[in-house]
């Protein structure tokens, strides 16, 4: 009698319960179903329009002309270098400073995060204006020095290299947010200590211990900074060079579907490739756990 | 107080013979801006013996063993390594191993491999350095761990792989920075016999960081007690228990009454009403002096006339912590087998003996070695001994 009179009580509570249980995920769906939209609906539509022609029916040949258009693929391919030597350089500069600062300097972390946020306050279009002006100014002033052809070196159409220095400035405030919040997971002094007294030298400490330890926050700067390049604009633009983003903005106004087809396709490659880091830094985090994890204290056997 | 298996002692003096190197600390200054760390430290440690250094926290032991593995560099003085000074050689090359508080084993890596990184640094073939990693970990008990990560392993476990990295180069000193002070009770009891036990069996040079007392005096062949940047006394841990030097270390190690004391001649003391032979070196500059006695060798009755009172009584199991306010002298802290202290509750009137057996004095610190004051640094020493025994 008690245990249905407790039963009789308990299922009304039981019923508020569940339903209660049930409203956040009716929001969950919905803010997710919203947000989906948001991003499929734009993407569906482009790419309806590439392959439906009101009254022709439905045809590939955006895509499938891709490969012979013009320019496609040097202009691909000019981006993906430029992503590369960013990715390159912007890590070469970004990690062995962060990790000096971090075992040498602790005092200097602030500035050095100021300065490497800094481009987030300067706009692209303030930078290439800066650049610009000095592109033109140095070759009338250093045309008698060994400058001059450093000018024209950094211009080259085949690989602008000024244009991987622009993208490395911009590209610095998410690469040391990544870097910093992974060097924040790893104990890094103790770290250096351990494998310094186990007898490795300074560059073995940095390829063998710390940048394996780093290889999701490295997957995290290379994977922002790949998107960052294969979508800039105003820079490369401005300074007159032609990758990928150039390229597609250039074809559209003589091949509108083409250059829809190109915008998708980009968004693909650019996921793809994001797809693949995000994987090896996934992949790099199971293998080395953050610090806090690590010192998980499981029963003694 | 746990020793070290007897298999392990007799092995020894063989081992040691084998590949301690003897450890020498010449007038070590190492300053933090305005913090001295280190401040003149004069230190040995003979081939093959386990040195603890214990000492309050900022009482410069870690930096000291810091810098004798190279991590940091001291302003003035030296260090020598079988003679050799070793100050100025890198971190890298100095023959060192060490096991961090924070076990430190690298996260990317398996136990194996963290065991034989650092024959890897050193160019050992693959099979040879495998083999070896494999008889480490067998060594420290873990056979069946070396595909496992850091994160799959417990910190016992982290830590024996991190001892085993340590000493997987054989190196000339081997050095403990709090090795245990993460892990539960339980765990760094069995890992600190094994730490002893592997020490022994290996004869190598032992320097061992500790701000547990109990830890150290277990498991030390010497205790060199640090404050304030210097040597306070290194002794074995008998020894500093029962004949501390100075205030500080009678204060610091275990319980100390620091009794108010007037020296009356022919090496004798008058001490809460009785007359103690005094032990070891009688000051003649002075009179007034704090007579130094472990509260074991204080005994308590309940008496109806005792003219002492019952402070307080805290039982610990085989024992009974009383202390009790005795006129003139202040707080005596005794400790009275459990099955003899049913009547000492507080507010009950006893009579205090202290056991007839040499005592240790020093001068009184000023005038001010009040019975309040002695009983606070009672109390310290009392708090220190419960947190070491936590």
């Amino acid at each position: 009698m008690a245990a249905m009179t407790t039963s009789t009580i308990d299922r009304p509570a039981r019923a508020a319960a569940t339903r209660r249980r049930g409203r956040p995920r009716i929001w969950r769906g919905a803010v997710l179903a919203l947000a989906a939209c948001y991003f499929l609906i734009p993407l569906a539509a482009s790419f309806v329009f590439t392959v439906h022609t009101p009254g022709q029916g439905v045809s590939f040949e955006a895509y499938t002309a891709l490969l012979a258009a013009d320019g496609f693929t040097d202009s691909l391919l000019l981006s993906l270098s430029l992503a590369a030597a960013t990715i390159a350089l912007a890590l070469l500069l970004a990690v062995p400073a962060l990790v000096a600062v971090r075992l040498g300097a602790p005092r200097l972390r602030p500035v050095v995060e100021v300065m490497c946020m800094l481009p987030l306050v300067v706009p692209p279009i303030a930078l290439v204006t800066g650049v610009s002006t000095v592109l033109r100014w140095g070759p009338d002033q250093l045309s008698r020095t060994p400058l001059y052809q450093t000018f024209l070196a950094v211009q080259n159409e085949e690989f602008p290299l000024v244009l991987v220095l622009a993208y490395t400035v911009l590209a610095l405030p998410f690469v040391y947010r990544s870097l910093d919040t992974g060097l924040r997971a790893v104990d890094v002094p103790t770290l250096v200590e351990a494998a310094r007294n186990c007898g490795a030298s300074w560059p073995y400490v940095v390829v063998r211990v710390l940048l394996p330890n780093l290889r999701a926050a490295l997957a995290g700067a290379a994977f922002l900074t790949l998107a960052l390049v294969l979508g800039e604009f105003t820079i490369a633009s401005l300074l007159g060079f032609e990758p990928f983003a150039v390229w597609i903005v250039t074809i559209s106004g003589s091949q509108a579907r083409m250059s829809v087809a190109v915008s998708v396709l980009s968004l693909l490659i650019t996921w793809a490739l994001l797809l693949l880091l995000s994987r090896a830094g996934t992949a790099a985090a199971t293998a080395a756990p953050s610090r806090d994890s690590s010192r998980t204290s499981r029963k003694e056997p | 107080m746990s020793t070290p298996t007897a298999e392990a002692e007799r092995a020894r003096p063989a081992a040691a013979a084998a590949s301690g190197a003897r450890v020498e600390f010449r007038g070590l200054r190492r300053a933090f801006g305005a913090t001295v760390a280190l401040d003149g430290l004069d230190l040995s440690v003979e081939p093959g013996e386990l040195m603890a250094l214990l000492g309050p926290s900022g009482c410069g032991k870690t930096t000291a063993l810091r810098v004798l593995a190279g991590f940091e560099h001291p302003d003035a003085g030296e260090v020598l390594l079988d003679g050799e000074d070793i100050t100025g050689v890198p971190a890298n090359r100095r023959d060192a191993g060490m096991v961090f508080q924070s076990y430190s084993l690298f996260p990317n890596l398996s136990a194996r491999d963290n065991v034989a990184f650092g024959m890897r640094v050193r160019r050992v073939p693959a099979a040879r350095r495998n083999a070896r990693a494999a008889e480490l970990l067998d060594l420290v008990g873990l056979p069946d761990h070396g595909d496992r990560f850091p994160h799959q392993m417990s910190g016992g476990q982290q830590q024996r792989v991190a001892l085993a990295r340590a000493l997987a180069l054989e190196p000339r000193v081997l050095l403990l920075d709090e090795p245990l002070s993460a892990l539960d009770a339980k765990v760094r009891l069995s890992l600190r016999e094994e730490i002893r036990r592997l020490q022994l069996s290996l004869g190598v040079t032992a320097v061992f960081v500790t701000h547990d007392q109990e830890e150290a005096l277990s498991m030390a062949d010497r205790v060199a007690v640090l404050n304030a940047g210097r040597l306070e006394q290194c002794a074995a841990p008998a020894e500093l228990y029962e004949r501390p030097a100075t205030a500080f270390t009678a204060s610091f190690i275990g319980t100390m009454n620091r009794l108010p004391g007037l020296l009356t001649g022919g090496g004798t003391v008058a001490v809460a009403g009785q007359k103690l032979p005094v032990d070891g070196d009688v000051p003649t500059a002075v009179r007034d002096v704090e007579v130094l006695i472990r509260p074991e060798n204080v005994a308590v009755a309940a008496e109806p006339d005792g003219e002492a009172v019952v402070a307080s009584a805290s039982f610990l199991g085989a024992v009974t912590r009383v202390h009790a306010e005795l006129a003139g002298v202040g707080t005596i802290t005794a400790d009275v087998p459990s099955r003899d202290a049913v009547d000492l509750a507080p507010g009950a009137r006893v009579r205090i003996g202290l056991a007839e057996r040499p005592v240790r004095v020093v001068p009184s610190a000023s005038p001010a070695a009040t019975p309040t004051e002695a009983a606070a640094a009672t109390a310290t020493a009392g708090a220190a001994a419960a947190g070491a025994a936590e």
